[in-house]
Protein backbone atom coordinates (compact mmCIF):
# COMPACT_ATOMS: atom_id res chain seq x y z
CA UNK A 1 0.00 0.00 0.00
CA UNK A 2 0.82 3.50 -0.35
CA UNK A 3 2.69 5.88 2.56
CA UNK A 4 -0.60 7.93 2.81
CA UNK A 5 -3.19 4.68 3.02
CA UNK A 6 -1.20 2.74 5.45
CA UNK A 7 -3.89 1.32 7.41
CA UNK A 8 -7.13 0.19 4.69
CA UNK A 9 -10.33 1.32 6.70
CA UNK A 10 -12.82 -1.59 6.64
CA UNK A 11 -16.24 -0.99 5.42
CA UNK A 12 -18.96 -3.16 6.39
CA UNK A 13 -21.91 -4.88 4.49
CA UNK A 14 -24.28 -2.23 4.84
CA UNK A 15 -21.11 0.14 3.90
CA UNK A 16 -20.66 -1.46 0.81
CA UNK A 17 -24.37 -1.74 -0.22
CA UNK A 18 -24.58 1.76 -0.11
CA UNK A 19 -21.43 2.30 -2.20
CA UNK A 20 -23.17 0.14 -4.76
CA UNK A 21 -26.12 1.99 -4.53
CA UNK A 22 -24.17 5.22 -5.29
CA UNK A 23 -21.15 4.42 -7.63
CA UNK A 24 -23.34 5.82 -10.82
CA UNK A 25 -24.50 8.49 -8.81
CA UNK A 26 -26.59 10.23 -6.26
CA UNK A 27 -30.71 10.57 -7.20
CA UNK A 28 -31.60 13.67 -8.16
CA UNK A 29 -34.60 13.82 -5.99
CA UNK A 30 -35.21 15.77 -3.13
CA UNK A 31 -34.40 13.68 -0.34
CA UNK A 32 -31.59 11.62 -2.00
CA UNK A 33 -30.86 9.84 0.98
CA UNK A 34 -33.60 8.58 2.04
CA UNK A 35 -34.33 7.10 -1.82
CA UNK A 36 -31.07 5.38 -1.25
CA UNK A 37 -31.82 4.05 2.25
CA UNK A 38 -34.93 2.46 0.50
CA UNK A 39 -32.66 0.85 -1.97
CA UNK A 40 -30.66 -0.43 1.08
CA UNK A 41 -33.05 -1.16 3.33
CA UNK A 42 -31.52 1.48 6.13
CA UNK A 43 -33.66 5.02 7.57
CA UNK A 44 -32.38 8.08 5.39
CA UNK A 45 -30.42 9.26 8.89
CA UNK A 46 -28.50 6.39 8.93
CA UNK A 47 -27.49 6.83 4.61
CA UNK A 48 -26.49 10.08 6.01
CA UNK A 49 -24.51 9.47 9.30
CA UNK A 50 -22.67 6.62 7.59
CA UNK A 51 -21.86 8.94 4.72
CA UNK A 52 -20.28 11.77 6.88
CA UNK A 53 -18.21 8.82 8.66
CA UNK A 54 -17.07 7.98 5.20
CA UNK A 55 -16.08 11.22 4.48
CA UNK A 56 -14.36 12.01 7.43
CA UNK A 57 -12.07 8.56 7.33
CA UNK A 58 -11.45 9.57 3.60
CA UNK A 59 -13.26 6.55 2.10
CA UNK A 60 -15.20 9.54 0.11
CA UNK A 61 -13.02 12.04 -0.92
CA UNK A 62 -16.27 14.39 -1.88
CA UNK A 63 -19.88 15.03 -3.04
CA UNK A 64 -20.20 16.40 -5.81
CA UNK A 65 -20.55 16.75 -9.87
CA UNK A 66 -17.70 15.43 -11.75
CA UNK A 67 -17.26 17.68 -14.82
CA UNK A 68 -16.94 15.94 -18.39
CA UNK A 69 -13.65 18.02 -18.89
CA UNK A 70 -13.82 17.58 -22.51
CA UNK A 71 -16.99 19.35 -22.78
CA UNK A 72 -15.99 22.27 -20.49
CA UNK A 73 -13.38 22.86 -23.66
CA UNK A 74 -10.02 21.48 -21.73
CA UNK A 75 -9.52 19.25 -24.39
CA UNK A 76 -5.84 18.64 -24.22
CA UNK A 77 -4.83 16.23 -21.62
CA UNK A 78 -1.02 15.81 -20.89
CA UNK A 79 0.16 13.10 -18.86
CA UNK A 80 4.11 14.65 -17.98
CA UNK A 81 6.13 12.03 -16.38
CA UNK A 82 9.61 13.14 -14.58
CA UNK A 83 12.52 11.39 -13.63
CA UNK A 84 13.58 13.48 -10.28
CA UNK A 85 16.61 12.50 -7.54
CA UNK A 86 14.62 10.65 -4.89
CA UNK A 87 15.39 13.04 -1.97
CA UNK A 88 14.31 15.80 -3.43
CA UNK A 89 10.41 14.55 -4.21
CA UNK A 90 9.90 15.31 -0.87
CA UNK A 91 9.68 19.16 -1.52
CA UNK A 92 9.00 19.32 -5.23
CA UNK A 93 6.07 16.67 -4.86
CA UNK A 94 4.10 18.56 -3.01
CA UNK A 95 5.55 21.85 -5.21
CA UNK A 96 4.26 20.55 -8.54
CA UNK A 97 0.67 19.06 -6.89
CA UNK A 98 0.59 22.70 -6.06
CA UNK A 99 0.50 23.79 -9.23
CA UNK A 100 -3.01 25.38 -10.18
CA UNK A 101 -3.40 23.78 -13.64
CA UNK A 102 -1.95 20.04 -12.15
CA UNK A 103 -5.06 17.70 -11.55
CA UNK A 104 -3.45 14.60 -10.05
CA UNK A 105 -0.13 14.52 -9.08
CA UNK A 106 1.95 10.83 -7.67
CA UNK A 107 5.29 9.01 -6.99
CA UNK A 108 4.89 6.15 -8.77
CA UNK A 109 7.90 3.51 -8.88
CA UNK A 110 10.35 3.87 -11.89
CA UNK A 111 10.99 0.64 -14.02
CA UNK A 112 14.61 0.24 -15.19
CA UNK A 113 15.58 1.68 -18.65
CA UNK A 114 12.84 1.73 -20.63
CA UNK A 115 10.56 3.57 -17.79
CA UNK A 116 12.78 6.11 -15.82
CA UNK A 117 10.28 8.31 -13.78
CA UNK A 118 8.96 8.60 -10.51
CA UNK A 119 7.12 11.81 -10.89
CA UNK A 120 3.52 12.15 -12.65
CA UNK A 121 1.52 15.21 -13.13
CA UNK A 122 -1.59 15.23 -15.11
CA UNK A 123 -1.75 18.79 -16.68
CA UNK A 124 -5.31 19.76 -18.79
CA UNK A 125 -5.63 23.59 -20.85
CA UNK A 126 -7.82 24.47 -23.65
CA UNK A 127 -5.40 24.51 -25.88
CA UNK A 128 -1.99 22.93 -26.81
CA UNK A 129 0.17 26.16 -26.35
CA UNK A 130 -1.28 26.55 -22.90
CA UNK A 131 -0.51 23.17 -22.04
CA UNK A 132 2.82 23.64 -23.48
CA UNK A 133 3.37 26.81 -21.46
CA UNK A 134 2.24 24.76 -18.36
CA UNK A 135 4.94 22.10 -18.82
CA UNK A 136 7.75 24.87 -18.94
CA UNK A 137 6.48 26.07 -15.51
CA UNK A 138 6.82 22.44 -14.22
CA UNK A 139 10.41 21.84 -16.10
CA UNK A 140 11.76 24.82 -14.41
CA UNK A 141 10.36 24.33 -10.97
CA UNK A 142 12.07 20.89 -10.95
CA UNK A 143 15.23 22.47 -12.46
CA UNK A 144 18.19 20.55 -11.93
CA UNK A 145 16.56 18.15 -9.69
CA UNK A 146 14.93 16.42 -12.46
CA UNK A 147 17.25 14.27 -15.08
CA UNK A 148 15.08 13.98 -17.57
CA UNK A 149 11.24 14.03 -18.18
CA UNK A 150 8.63 13.70 -21.04
CA UNK A 151 5.51 14.32 -21.97
CA UNK A 152 2.73 11.93 -22.82
CA UNK A 153 -0.17 13.52 -24.29
CA UNK A 154 -4.21 11.62 -24.93
CA UNK A 155 -4.71 11.02 -28.21
CA UNK A 156 -8.04 8.67 -27.22
CA UNK A 157 -10.43 7.46 -24.66
CA UNK A 158 -10.93 4.30 -25.01
CA UNK A 159 -12.90 3.55 -22.08
CA UNK A 160 -13.73 5.63 -19.00
CA UNK A 161 -16.01 4.49 -16.39
CA UNK A 162 -16.43 5.11 -12.51
CA UNK A 163 -15.71 2.61 -9.82
CA UNK A 164 -17.22 -0.38 -9.83
CA UNK A 165 -17.41 -2.43 -7.10
CA UNK B 1 -20.90 1.23 -18.72
CA UNK B 2 -18.78 3.35 -21.18
CA UNK B 3 -20.06 6.78 -21.23
CA UNK B 4 -17.60 7.93 -23.82
CA UNK B 5 -17.81 6.42 -27.62
CA UNK B 6 -14.22 5.64 -28.58
CA UNK B 7 -12.84 8.42 -30.63
CA UNK B 8 -15.56 10.90 -29.72
CA UNK B 9 -14.10 12.91 -26.92
CA UNK B 10 -10.43 14.47 -27.45
CA UNK B 11 -11.98 16.13 -30.87
CA UNK B 12 -15.35 15.75 -29.33
CA UNK B 13 -17.43 19.28 -30.44
CA UNK B 14 -20.42 17.94 -30.66
CA UNK B 15 -22.98 20.58 -32.03
CA UNK B 16 -24.40 20.96 -28.08
CA UNK B 17 -26.13 24.54 -27.36
CA UNK B 18 -23.61 26.24 -25.19
CA UNK B 19 -23.71 26.27 -21.17
CA UNK B 20 -25.81 28.94 -20.43
CA UNK B 21 -25.44 31.30 -16.91
CA UNK B 22 -26.99 29.04 -14.66
CA UNK B 23 -25.31 25.77 -16.06
CA UNK B 24 -22.37 27.51 -15.39
CA UNK B 25 -23.35 28.13 -11.95
CA UNK B 26 -24.10 24.84 -11.03
CA UNK B 27 -20.56 23.08 -12.74
CA UNK B 28 -18.75 25.34 -10.61
CA UNK B 29 -20.26 25.06 -7.71
CA UNK B 30 -21.09 21.91 -6.90
CA UNK B 31 -17.72 19.89 -7.51
CA UNK B 32 -17.55 19.11 -3.91
CA UNK B 33 -18.73 19.69 -0.74
CA UNK B 34 -22.48 18.22 -1.52
CA UNK B 35 -24.10 18.68 1.84
CA UNK B 36 -25.62 15.56 3.89
CA UNK B 37 -28.65 17.52 4.77
CA UNK B 38 -32.12 15.93 4.53
CA UNK B 39 -33.00 18.08 1.32
CA UNK B 40 -29.69 19.16 -0.09
CA UNK B 41 -30.86 20.01 -3.58
CA UNK B 42 -32.95 22.85 -1.85
CA UNK B 43 -30.21 23.60 0.79
CA UNK B 44 -27.83 24.40 -2.38
CA UNK B 45 -30.55 26.19 -4.40
CA UNK B 46 -31.10 28.45 -1.62
CA UNK B 47 -27.59 29.54 -1.67
CA UNK B 48 -27.32 29.65 -5.70
CA UNK B 49 -30.48 32.13 -5.64
CA UNK B 50 -32.02 28.72 -7.56
CA UNK B 51 -35.43 26.59 -7.13
CA UNK B 52 -35.00 23.56 -5.72
CA UNK B 53 -36.65 21.57 -8.60
CA UNK B 54 -34.64 24.06 -10.85
CA UNK B 55 -31.24 22.59 -9.72
CA UNK B 56 -32.24 19.09 -10.05
CA UNK B 57 -33.68 19.47 -13.60
CA UNK B 58 -30.49 21.62 -14.58
CA UNK B 59 -28.34 18.12 -12.94
CA UNK B 60 -30.56 16.00 -14.99
CA UNK B 61 -29.91 17.67 -18.16
CA UNK B 62 -26.19 18.32 -17.68
CA UNK B 63 -25.85 15.07 -17.21
CA UNK B 64 -27.81 13.93 -20.39
CA UNK B 65 -25.87 16.23 -22.10
CA UNK B 66 -22.63 14.81 -20.77
CA UNK B 67 -21.62 18.22 -19.71
CA UNK B 68 -21.46 16.15 -16.00
CA UNK B 69 -20.07 12.24 -16.35
CA UNK B 70 -21.13 11.62 -12.90
CA UNK B 71 -22.74 13.78 -9.80
CA UNK B 72 -22.44 11.76 -6.62
CA UNK B 73 -20.04 10.69 -3.82
CA UNK B 74 -16.42 9.71 -5.29
CA UNK B 75 -14.88 6.78 -3.90
CA UNK B 76 -11.14 6.19 -2.75
CA UNK B 77 -10.53 2.97 -3.50
CA UNK B 78 -7.71 1.95 -1.69
CA UNK B 79 -9.26 3.62 1.48
CA UNK B 80 -11.83 0.85 1.55
CA UNK B 81 -9.73 -1.87 0.97
CA UNK B 82 -9.21 -2.47 -2.20
CA UNK B 83 -6.43 -2.30 -5.18
CA UNK B 84 -5.57 0.67 -7.80
CA UNK B 85 -3.01 0.86 -10.41
CA UNK B 86 -1.55 2.52 -13.04
CA UNK B 87 -0.35 0.31 -16.03
CA UNK B 88 0.62 0.39 -19.56
CA UNK B 89 1.04 -1.28 -22.83
CA UNK B 90 3.41 -0.97 -25.50
CA UNK B 91 1.22 -2.00 -28.34
CA UNK B 92 1.56 -1.87 -32.61
CA UNK B 93 -0.53 0.93 -33.97
CA UNK B 94 -1.69 -2.32 -36.35
CA UNK B 95 -2.84 -4.34 -33.87
CA UNK B 96 -4.14 -1.18 -31.74
CA UNK B 97 -8.18 -1.67 -31.58
CA UNK B 98 -7.82 -5.81 -31.25
CA UNK B 99 -5.11 -5.50 -27.98
CA UNK B 100 -7.95 -2.45 -26.52
CA UNK B 101 -11.20 -4.31 -26.81
CA UNK B 102 -8.92 -7.39 -24.93
CA UNK B 103 -8.13 -5.07 -21.93
CA UNK B 104 -11.51 -3.41 -22.04
CA UNK B 105 -13.08 -6.65 -21.45
CA UNK B 106 -11.59 -6.72 -17.93
CA UNK B 107 -14.09 -4.94 -15.82
CA UNK B 108 -11.65 -3.86 -13.43
CA UNK B 109 -10.04 -1.73 -16.03
CA UNK B 110 -11.98 1.51 -15.24
CA UNK B 111 -10.22 4.28 -17.52
CA UNK B 112 -8.33 3.71 -20.63
CA UNK B 113 -6.30 5.87 -22.66
CA UNK B 114 -4.07 5.98 -26.10
CA UNK B 115 -1.35 8.28 -25.52
CA UNK B 116 1.33 9.13 -28.04
CA UNK B 117 4.55 7.50 -26.91
CA UNK B 118 6.20 3.89 -27.25
CA UNK B 119 4.11 2.92 -24.16
CA UNK B 120 0.82 3.86 -25.86
CA UNK B 121 -1.97 2.54 -23.79
CA UNK B 122 -2.49 3.78 -20.41
CA UNK B 123 -4.98 2.17 -17.50
CA UNK B 124 -6.53 2.19 -14.82
CA UNK B 125 -7.16 -1.50 -13.18
CA UNK B 126 -9.21 -1.00 -9.71
CA UNK B 127 -10.25 -4.21 -7.86
CA UNK B 128 -12.01 -4.80 -4.45
CA UNK B 129 -9.38 -6.61 -3.02
CA UNK B 130 -5.43 -5.49 -3.24
CA UNK B 131 -4.46 -8.90 -3.78
CA UNK B 132 -6.25 -9.30 -7.34
CA UNK B 133 -4.29 -6.73 -8.97
CA UNK B 134 -1.80 -9.44 -10.01
CA UNK B 135 -4.29 -11.75 -11.35
CA UNK B 136 -5.78 -8.86 -13.34
CA UNK B 137 -2.20 -8.28 -14.87
CA UNK B 138 -1.39 -11.38 -15.31
CA UNK B 139 -4.74 -12.33 -17.10
CA UNK B 140 -3.60 -9.32 -19.29
CA UNK B 141 -0.05 -10.05 -20.48
CA UNK B 142 -1.43 -14.26 -20.90
CA UNK B 143 -4.73 -12.55 -23.37
CA UNK B 144 -2.37 -9.99 -25.31
CA UNK B 145 0.99 -11.55 -25.36
CA UNK B 146 2.69 -8.30 -24.25
CA UNK B 147 4.31 -7.21 -21.19
CA UNK B 148 2.49 -5.04 -18.70
CA UNK B 149 4.33 -1.82 -16.83
CA UNK B 150 3.01 -1.37 -13.50
CA UNK B 151 3.19 1.57 -11.77
CA UNK B 152 1.37 1.88 -8.68
CA UNK B 153 0.83 5.20 -6.98
CA UNK B 154 3.60 5.05 -4.19
CA UNK B 155 2.66 8.71 -2.97
CA UNK B 156 -0.04 10.83 -3.65
CA UNK B 157 0.82 14.52 -3.59
CA UNK B 158 -2.53 16.37 -5.16
CA UNK B 159 -5.28 15.52 -6.73
CA UNK B 160 -8.87 17.42 -7.41
CA UNK B 161 -8.57 20.38 -10.22
CA UNK B 162 -11.30 22.14 -10.24
CA UNK B 163 -12.57 22.93 -13.93
CA UNK B 164 -14.33 26.07 -14.60
CA UNK B 165 -17.21 26.25 -17.14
Amino acid sequence: MTATTPIPTPIDAIDRALIRATQDGLPLHPRPYDAVGRAVGIPGGEVRARMDKMLASGIIRRIGAVPNHYRLGYRVNAMTVWDVADDALVTLGPAVGALAFVSHCYRRPRAGARWPYNLFAMVHGKDRAGVDRHIDDIRRLLGAAAAGGDVLLSTEILKKTGLRL
Amino acid sequence: MTRHSPKAAPSGARNEPPLDAVDRTIVNALQGGFPLGERPYRDVAEGLGLAEDTLIERLKSLLERGVLSRFGPMYHAEKMGGGLTLAALSVDDDDFARIAVLVNAHPEVAHNYRRDHAFNMWFVIATERPGDIARVIAAIEAETGLDVLNVPKEEEYFIGLRFEA
